[in-house]
């Protein structure tokens, strides 16, 4: 049972956890005054910098710009989404079970967790999205040629079609591929791309739950498979090997925040490893929690002592107390 | 016509504040979480009009100056909230307010990363404050949050880009089951309500922690160093406290 005459179990002073109480010298330090002059500054600073500055605000891309920018790359990613061979349609938890989920040794949170957001890119992106146009005999017949087709004979078209829209080119208003046998394939890419330039691709792939849509996932998936996305991030330094999505459009900051997170995608094994997404975020969650967690860890906690800086900051308290000065702490056990 | 004698409504208020002290008040929760809160935290310690000698140094501005810039960032958003998510990408008032909404981010973000090194060097954590430190760690970690979902709520080739580079890294945590940053509404709801409300109330807690513990005080200087001596067996004791 505990008392209060209990006696406690003196404890060791350790420097870099303990402090000695201060019975030094009070100065006048008007709280309320520095906050409202900080709040001042603030304000002028962030209006100086807005006005110079402004803040970007380049247009999103739509299927549509994608489309009537690039129809050949917008083709190209069409017959990648309608043969399972995207990057989307390959990717995966949470999207798919058609890839491998990023994992460190038996550790994979994305295969634990599972498909959330199901994706079936032939369907969702091509063959639903042009099941929506209205009175095209012609749609109608090259979709139900192909949905008849036998799971070999559709590879067979796609990846024909696949090899041959690679030297396709846009002309008139119509993609021109070279002569082939690709089935409805070449119908379908076709219209898709001719209802991608019209824009009822994008409100198809949006639409296709609900009225009042806010869930861009298919749309945005759709787009980032194709290369027109990617040609545009990298002349605006955006790519994962610039350092990435730390950077914004033109030259603003970003999110310098994100500088150590960003780094590690550019150093090995990170940087060409299937597993760096997963490999960078468990470096990040280590450190971070060193960080938090930094009082406790003896040594870690010691660097302040060991670099001196402190005595950079406190150099009047030291100049006082190391050099006669009167209001010296005193410390008492 | 009633004329109340001041001195009886400060006599008035001064029996309301001893309240506590009567002992059939004594069981009452209301009572006794106001005598537990004041006697922690009473005003002459939640604002003191003094501090230390030692407080004397640029670097303990950056605190107030991301509160400050905590501050501006929540009153643009407030205006970019009201006026919707649409606003800013068709009105040059708009724009404008957007503008301000991101250098007051970026002025938050530099003094916050100057106010955590700055704790760093002093190793501020000391003397039972390791709370302070923590808050302080998950408040720069929730902002980053808070911070990354507004680049993913701009609807504009930055958050085209940002969410489809980010959804890998998320993705690979199996965090992007639930959080999916390609889901505008989602992460628009995630910036303009959770986020901001985590970080109000860390840095809240945060503050109340510095005003409850106190600015930390300079390492020991030679000679000052207690040695052996026995301290308290409180957690990080305060000597001589």
């Amino acid at each position: 049972m505990s008392t209060g005459d209990e006696i406690r179990k003196p404890r060791t002073f350790k420097v870099d956890r303990d402090v000695v109480a201060w019975h030094g010298r009070y100065a006048p330090y008007d709280l309320a005054k520095e906050f409202l002059i900080a709040l001042v500054v603030v304000v002028i600073l962030v209006v100086g910098l807005a006005v110079l500055f402004g803040s970007p605000d380049d247009k999103p891309v739509t299927v549509r710009s994608w489309s009537t920018a690039d129809a050949v790359d917008f083709a190209q990613t069409a017959a990648t989404e309608l043969d399972g061979t995207s990057g989307t349609a390959t990717y995966g938890p949470p999207y798919n079970v058609n890839g491998t989920a990023q994992s460190i040794g038996p550790i994979s949170p994305a295969k634990w967790m599972g498909v959330h957001h199901p994706i079936d890119t032939a369907q969702d992106f091509v063959v639903g999205p042009l099941s929506t146009l209205p009175d095209n005999p012609q749609v109608t017949a090259a979709l139900n040629s192909y949905k008849s087709a036998s799971a070999t004979q559709q590879a067979a078209w796609t990846a024909a079609y696949e090899k041959a829209v690679a030297n396709a080119t846009f002309t008139h208003g119509r993609l021109v591929v070279p002569r082939g046998n690709y089935g409805p394939v070449a119908t379908l890419i076709a219209e898709e791309t001719s209802m991608a330039r019209s824009g009822a691709l994008d409100g198809a792939l949006l639409s296709s739950r609900q009225f009042y849509g806010t869930d861009y996932t298919k749309p945005l998936l759709f787009i980032a498979d194709g290369q027109y996305l990617a040609n545009l991030a990298d002349n605006q330094h955006l790519s994962g090997d610039q350092w990435g999505m730390m950077n914004e459009t033109g030259s603003y900051p970003g999110q310098a925040w994100l500088w150590l997170y960003t780094l590690w995608y550019q150093v090995p094994p990170m940087n060409s490893s299937s597993n760096g997404d997963l490999q960078v975020f468990a470096i990040m969650i280590v450190l971070t929690l060193l960080l938090a967690i930094l009082p406790f860890i003896p040594g870690l906690r010691s660097i302040p002592r060991w670099t001196r800086l402190y005595r950079l900051i406190w150099r009047q308290h030291y100049r006082e107390v190391e050099h006669g000065g009167g209001t010296a702490p005193v410390p008492t056990g | 016509m009633t004329v109340t004698d001041p001195k009886t409504v400060r006599a008035d208020q001064a029996d309301l504040d001893k309240a506590a002290d009567r002992p059939e008040d004594a069981g009452q929760w209301t009572a006794k979480l106001r005598t537990t809160a004041v006697e922690a935290l009473p005003p002459q310690k939640l604002l003191p009009d003094r501090q230390p000698a030692y407080v004397a140094s640029w670097i303990y501005v950056f605190g107030v100056v991301t509160v400050s810039a905590l501050l501006v960032v929540i009153a643009t958003g407030l205006v970019l909230a009201i006026m919707g998510p649409n606003w800013w990408h068709v009105s040059s008032t708009g724009l404008f307010v957007n503008s301000l909404h991101l250098w007051s981010v970026e002025v938050f973000f530099f003094a916050m990363v100057v106010h955590l090194w700055g704790k760093f060097f002093m190793a501020a954590w000391r003397g039972r404050r390791k709370v302070t430190w923590i808050t302080g760690v998950v408040s720069f970690l929730v902002s980053v949050g808070a911070a990354f979902t507004g680049y993913l709520s701009q609807q504009n080739f930055d958050s085209q880009w940002i969410s489809t580079q980010a959804k890998d890294g998320i993705n690979s945590t199996g965090a992007g089951a639930i959080f999916n940053v390609t889901n505008f509404g989602q992460m628009i709801m995630w910036h303009i309500t959770l986020l901001p409300l985590c970080v109000l109330a860390l840095v809240g807690v945060h503050v109340v922690m510095v005003r409850l513990r106190g600015v930390v005080p300079p390492f020991p200087a030679k000679g000052e160093v207690p040695g052996d001596d026995p301290a308290p067996a409180t957690a990080d004791a305060e000597v001589g406290a």
